[in-house]
């Protein structure tokens, strides 16, 4: 479609030829976390209803949440969290104008991946009694 | 307007997120009472309110997000925006009324 009335306008870029940008994965992930988080947030809210119930209702949401399938949700779902924590306050400083330039931008990259990283053995480790 | 709540909600979910997640990490796994008792504490309790009533918020404006982005046809883009808007008020007030109950001892 590109060349139907095109005249002399400039064309778009076309993300198919783009060599992909590591920061251009990390913008796609700011969203997948989001979405993804809905789903955690679904089964901790499950977890506080059955908290509220009963005892009985507990101990069945609890056992699922830290089974070893729920576990690993969980973890996944933490550094989904810390990732979208982390690339959230850089999406907030972009906001207020600050941060545009390729290089700011390639390094902020960089701490936001490190900064989840971090922040998911933090959570591991005081789910775990650590601190 | 939708712009700036998505930001003030952020921005509110920063602290909120780790005041949150802290308790919640420690509370999984351990034994009814014991999870009782964390959020039985006031403090616990309206953290866990307010972050409940922010993420319902920041939540359903970056679902729409995604949705207008993603979602083609009038019809399939007014039924996902409905169920999005349905989704996210029952998580937020199921989450508030859960605390609360536990909080109030019911």
């Amino acid at each position: 479609m590109a060349d139907v009335n095109r005249g002399n306008r400039p064309l778009s870029p076309h993300l198919s030829i783009y060599r992909p940008l590591y920061t251009m994965i990390l913008s796609i992930t700011h969203r997948i976390t989001g979405v993804g988080m809905a789903v955690s947030l679904t089964m901790i809210t499950w977890w506080f209803l059955a908290l509220a119930i009963n005892e009985k209702y507990f101990e069945l949401a609890n056992a699922m949440l830290t089974s070893v399938v729920g576990g690993f949700v969980l973890i996944v779902s933490l550094w989904a969290l810390s990732f979208h924590l982390c690339n959230g306050i850089r999406h907030l400083f972009w906001d207020s104008g600050k941060g545009f330039e390729l290089e700011t931008a390639w390094r902020s990259g960089l701490a936001v991946l490190a900064g989840s990283v971090v922040l998911t053995i933090i959570g591991v480790l005081v789910s775990r009694g650590v601190f | 307007m939708e712009w700036w709540r998505q930001r003030i909600t952020a921005v509110a979910l920063i602290p909120l997120v780790f005041l949150f997640v802290l308790p919640l990490s420690r509370a999984m796994g351990q034994d009814y009472d014991d999870v009782l008792k964390i959020y039985e504490h006031p403090f616990n309790a309206i953290v866990a309110v307010l972050f409940f009533i922010t993420i319902m918020s920041h939540l359903r404006q970056g679902l729409q997000e995604v949705i207008v982005d993603y979602v083609h046809g009038k019809a399939m883009m007014t039924i996902a925006l409905l169920a999005n808007t349905m989704f996210t008020t029952l998580i937020g007030v199921t989450g508030v009324f859960s605390v609360a109950k536990i909080a109030f001892g019911g």
